[in-house]
């Protein structure tokens, strides 16, 4: 017996004596999650129906297989072979490691999938099942410190999926100026990932966060001040940022199948 | 206007004990502490209860109503449906004492363990220097009035006794955030004893201390996350590592 069924502490039978609907939360977590992983790795493996009429899924960008559309290839590079011992090799498997590391490692992300996911605690103050607990000190937990390289790289698939929004602002013929239901949906889930990005800790912590003399860093003390201000809303960029990824992937994917139609405005 | 409110209060010592049901008005305006007061004077005289401030401000009525760790003083009875049962139980990560007091001691050995401020040498008393945004940011955990409601509902000593011996807990972890936030604190290796002595690596962010602090005071992300980026700093960064080797300044 340990925990709160410790010898010394209340005898009290039940794991919690919360009313509420504590569970509810971590449940809508586990579905949506596990919903997007499922979404997810499908989407990684088909190795197909990732561009069309300029614009490009962000699960494929950047493309940097031989396999990839021309199209879809920025400057020409692609150095990775479409191949890897014989199987095929979906561009997107390339490059999904990063973004997928910087959301599994992101510290609101970590709050979600310990509560939802490994029940470590399910809910505040509601006993979990585990008998022993180490935390974040022991491999392959302690990898979670290595957050900020994947903010790093986080911020160099930023600069490029906004390129890819520049880019939707083409028409089909490749002319500049028009605007279309999909360049609207590239910036709106290219703006939320850039948010995501600029309000996550380790931003917070690089900007102005580490130092202990703000009066000698005014302009980083600014900084520091406007990305805090941003973090207080970290959790929803983090969610709103999830959904217009995979939205935009979704549109991408109807659109080069031909199920739906790109309208232009212009 | 009075009306009868049916409670479950845990009465009993650190052996056994048990829920017992009773039926007290509550008037308008009283707040759970009250209704607890009233049924001391009226039907459990030796009903143990710690208490001091009533106003949110001293700590002491840490206990969990409904199973949520929360100050007795702080929670209004108006707060609850018609008719709907309260349940009131000591702190459950601590030695229950008798009926809802418990022993917190367990908080005041890690407070001890916790490196205390150093001064610079060079400054003598009455000589140092601050800028109110050099200190803002620890002022925040200042608020603490040590109900230990954090550690209470901090799952890693809650559900697991075994911790206790490694882990200072989030009231702690604020207080060595503050410390290393000082712009003039002179201890070096508070990074370090942070993540190696008082656990910090233990915390896995969930952030319930977060939730039951009654001072609002944003534990997770204004301390434990911005101490574990500094610990990264100096155990998991090598480049942030070499770089402060090379200009052997801190900011």
């Amino acid at each position: 017996m340990s925990g709160v069924f410790s010898p010394g502490r209340a005898e009290i039978k039940e794991r919690t004596l919360r009313t509420d609907k504590w569970w509810l939360q971590p449940l809508a977590t586990f579905g949506v999650l596990f919903s997007f992983v499922i979404y997810a790795t499908f989407r990684a493996f088909e190795g197909a129906y990732y561009y069309a009429d300029h614009l490009i899924s962000p699960f494929y960008s950047p493309c940097l297989s031989e396999a990839c559309v021309p199209e879809a290839v920025i400057g020409g590079f692609a150095p990775v072979s479409a191949q890897i011992f014989n199987f095929p090799l979906s561009p997107a498997l390339i490059i999904l490691i990063f973004p997928l590391g910087f959301r599994m490692t992101c510290y609101y992300y970590r709050k979600a999938y310990y509560r939802a996911f490994w029940m470590s605690p399910p809910a505040c103050a509601v006993a979990e099942p585990h008998k022993k607990y180490t935390g974040e000190t022991r491999q392959p937990l302690i990898l979670q410190n290595a957050h900020r390289w994947f903010f790093y790289a986080g911020l160099v698939f930023n600069v490029i999926l906004t390129y890819d929004a520049i880019i939707s602002f083409k028409n089909k013929e490749g002319e500049w100026g028009h605007m279309s239901v999909g360049s609207l949906v590239l910036v709106f889930s290219t703006t939320m990932l850039w948010l995501y990005s600029l309000s996550c800790h380790t931003c917070r912590h690089t900007i102005g966060g580490r130092l202990k003399h703000f009066s000698k860093h005014p302009v980083r003390y600014k900084a520091w001040t406007t990305i805090s201000k941003l973090n207080h809303s970290h959790a929803l960029f983090a969610w709103i940022s999830l959904f217009a990824v995979a939205f935009a992937d979704i549109y991408v994917r109807q659109v080069a199948a031909g199920h739906w139609t790109n309208f232009y405005f212009f | 206007m009075a009306r009868k409110v049916n409670l479950r209060i845990w009465r009993g010592d650190s052996n056994s004990g048990s829920l017992q049901n009773v039926e007290v008005d509550a008037n308008e305006g009283e707040v759970v502490l009250d209704v607890i007061h009233r049924v001391q004077a009226t039907q459990m005289g030796d009903l143990a209860v710690r208490w001091n401030c009533k106003a949110g401000k001293c700590g002491s009525c840490s206990m969990e109503i409904n199973g949520k760790p929360r100050l007795a003083c702080m929670t209004r009875m108006s707060s609850f449906e018609e008719g709907e049962e309260i349940t009131v139980t000591p702190l459950r990560a601590f030695p229950v004492i008798k009926d809802l007091v418990t022993d917190v001691s367990f908080n005041y050995k890690k407070a001890l363990e916790i490196p205390a401020y150093e001064h610079p040498a060079d400054l003598g008393p009455g000589e140092a220097r601050m800028e109110q945004i050099d200190v803002e940011r620890s002022q925040e955990f200042r608020k603490c009035i040590e109900c230990f409601l954090c550690q209470d509902t901090c799952h890693v000593i809650r559900d697991h006794e075994e911790n206790k011996k490694s882990f200072a807990g989030p009231r702690f972890f604020i207080r060595v955030a503050e410390l290393d936030m000082h712009p003039l604190d002179m201890l070096k290796n508070r990074k370090r004893t942070a993540q190696e002595e008082h656990g910090l690596g233990m915390c896995n962010i969930t952030k319930c201390c977060t939730e039951v602090c009654p001072e609002h005071i944003r534990i997770t992300d204004n301390a434990i996350i911005p101490m574990k980026e500094r610990v990264v700093d100096v155990k998991y960064d090598p480049a942030r590592w070499l770089g402060s080797k090379i200009r052997r300044r801190e900011g």
